[in-house]
């Protein structure tokens, strides 16, 4: 067990491409920190450079005490699970998980206590002898997160661990990870393109952009304040209506901020209020239903219980709490 | 392709039993001819059933062989030719595999030069380079041994450039996930890498097995003492015999020994070899 620490951590490749820039993160001990974003913001990079598969070209990083800028990925005290598990297909399930354990001279009594106690945790038992190739996904899985119990170290690295599952499954795994994570108290990083699960998942959350830290904070906080445009566009599903505020010129902010922000959820039907809305296009999700439409030209999204009439053009007011404003040239929020 | 049309089948069936047929008849009449006395085949009509001497041919060869050819026997020779054979293959796997393991995971300075002399042993096989190579062979003490028969053939690309591609669909996931599990270079080579091409090289195995068993030329330069003559150069000096008709009759019960061998690996490891080769998943 032990805290992270990232410090002002960059990662600039041989050629000048920077992937990584100026990342400050703490983590405590026993937390489970979910970096976030698109695909190429970085975020995979950042979790290889703490597990030391790739090299830190700036700041440093600690894990507990000790800075491991120079360390071996073995000697860093951290367990790693992969996207496509990368369980060595020649090898049983025991042997999988007690490889990492062999190497590093654990006696054998102690390697198969923990394999038997690892495999009870993760309901993998019957497996035990079997090839990984003979497993279902989701059995694999489990196993390649076997493979970070047993080593019981100061950190897991989990690199979309879940991103190979089917849909079900996968919020299935999501819990158990979390139920799990919560259960062993390990300090613990977790790399996710899905908002979601990043949300679901997540003590805090750290949103990366183009290798940048936009936000750091609780999956609430996050959500009820996000620090910029980019963040705002991209926590919360359905995401949040982004409005160019010279638009909109009679809404509370508009006259300083560059871009105004509401969630769908936020936006009431009310035969008097301020925006004008025209629908364009209905999606049904069952429980609700999204309804799209056009408000002065701006394109607007709308959440509506599925037993609510609907009509072409509609007024809609909202609250004013419940407005986000960012800065034109920045992007940052205003307060 | 499923057709079902009885004609093309028929068409089919044709052209693979003709097949069958050229590639079989000789070696049907290599084995007739082995059951006859060389009087049978020097009469002006080619018998094409077998005769009653088997045994009796076939044993004389084994065990002393033809004292006018200066031929050891052929268990003897065969003998010499499974271990030049085991050499080559065993020899060429394993230098191969560890220079394929070189090139592929380590970054070392002058790497695309050491590629690169690699390749170009591609185009210097034996027969291009026989005269300095024997001349080198010679030098260093080594005719007539065993050394001397398979080292020279042993440094090869071929083999070096399937194992540089069977390690190149290593997802890199596997490589990372050894070093953290604390596995270095060596132990990850053997480890994981190895098991993992296992099919590889049995399939390598099969195919360096009947190119060592086949070699001609170099055996021929190299041996002069007949305790390590190979048993392909061998039926060559047999069939040359100075002072009389070659006797046909034992010469092609050694071609049918010396056929053996190479098919007995091809069967064993038949299942193997199919899996080395067309196996993907990793």
């Amino acid at each position: 067990m032990a805290s992270i620490t990232l410090e002002n951590v960059g990662k600039v490749y041989p050629g000048g491409t920077r992937a990584v820039g100026d990342v400050s993160i703490d983590i405590a001990d026993g937390e489970l920190i979910v970096l976030v974003g698109p695909s190429g913001c970085g975020k995979s990079t950042l979790l290889r450079m703490v597990a030391g598969l790739e090299s830190i070209t700036e700041g440093e990083v600690r894990i507990g005490d000790r800075i491991v800028n120079r360390v071996e990925p073995a000697d860093r005290d951290i367990a790693m699970v992969f996207q496509n598990y990368a369980l060595y297909p020649h090898m049983s399930v025991r042997q999988n998980l007690a490889y990492g354990l062999k190497n590093r001279g654990t006696p054998r009594s102690e390697i198969k206590r923990r394999v038997d106690e690892a495999a009870e945790i993760l309901q993998i038992g019957p497996f035990l002898d079997r090839k990984p190739r003979a497993l279902s996904g989701g059995q694999r899985q489990r196993v390649a997160m076997g493979r970070a119990i047993v080593r019981e170290p100061a950190a897991f690295l989990f690199d979309e661990p879940l991103s190979n599952l089917d849909a079900k499954l996968r919020v299935a795994m999501r819990l158990e990870i979390k139920q799990l994570q919560k259960r062993l108290r390990t300090t613990s990083l977790y790399v996710t393109h899905d908002q979601l699960e990043a949300m679901t998942l997540a003590d805090r959350l750290v949103v990366l952009n183009g290798g940048r830290v936009e936000q750091i904070g609780t999956a609430l906080e996050v959500y009820r304040r996000p620090a910029s445009v980019f963040v705002a566009g991209f926590i919360g599903s359905p995401a949040m209506n982004l409005l160019d505020a010279r638009a909109l010129p009679h809404l509370p902010g508009s006259a300083h901020a560059g871009t105004i922000g509401i969630r769908p959820e936020d936006l009431t039907v009310t035969p008097d209020g301020p925006i004008e809305f025209s629908v364009t296009a209905v999606e049904e999700l069952g429980a609700q239903r999204l309804v799209h439409g056009l408000a002065n030209g701006e394109a607007m999204t709308i959440t509506q219980p599925s037993d609510a009439t609907l009509s072409d053009n509609m007024r809609l007011s909202f609250d004013r709490g419940n407005l986000h404003l960012f800065n034109r040239e920045t992007g940052r929020r205003i307060d | 392709m499923i057709e079902n049309r009885p004609g093309l089948n028929a068409m089919a069936h044709l052209v693979l039993i003709l097949g069958v047929v050229v590639v079989g008849l000789p070696l049907w009449v290599a084995f007739v001819a082995s059951t006859h006395t060389a009087t049978d085949f020097m009469s002006g009509t080619v018998p094409m059933w077998p005769g009653p001497h088997l045994v009796e041919n076939y044993s004389l060869m084994l065990e002393r062989g033809v004292s006018t050819s200066g031929t050891p026997p052929v268990a003897r020779m065969m003998l010499n030719s499974l271990i030049m054979a085991l050499l080559i293959a065993c020899g060429k796997i394993a230098i191969s595999i560890t220079s394929a393991f070189a090139i592929v995971y380590f970054r070392f300075p002058l790497r695309g030069l050491a590629f690169w002399c690699i390749f170009v042993t591609l185009m210097l096989p034996v027969e291009v380079r026989i005269v300095p190579t024997f001349q080198v062979v010679a030098g260093l003490g080594l005719l007539n041994s065993y050394a001397g028969l398979s080292v020279p053939l042993i440094a090869s690309a071929t083999a070096t450039f399937l194992f540089r591609q069977v390690f190149l669909t290593m997802p890199d996931e596997l490589v990372e996930a050894a070093r953290i599990d604390g596995a270095g270079p060596m132990k990850f080579f053997r480890d994981i890498l190895l098991p993992l091409s296992r099919t590889n090289m049995a399939a390598l195995f099969v195919i360096l097995f009947i190119y060592g068993w086949n070699q001609y030329l170099w055996p021929l330069l190299v041996t002069t003492d007949s305790q390590y003559y190979t048993i392909v150069a061998g039926i060559k000096r047999m069939a040359d015999a100075v002072d009389g008709l070659p006797q046909w009759h034992l010469v092609m019960a050694t071609a049918v020994l010396a056929m053996l061998p190479p098919v007995a690996v091809v069967i064993g490891m038949q299942r193997l070899f199919v899996k080395g080769l067309v196996e993907t998943e990793k």
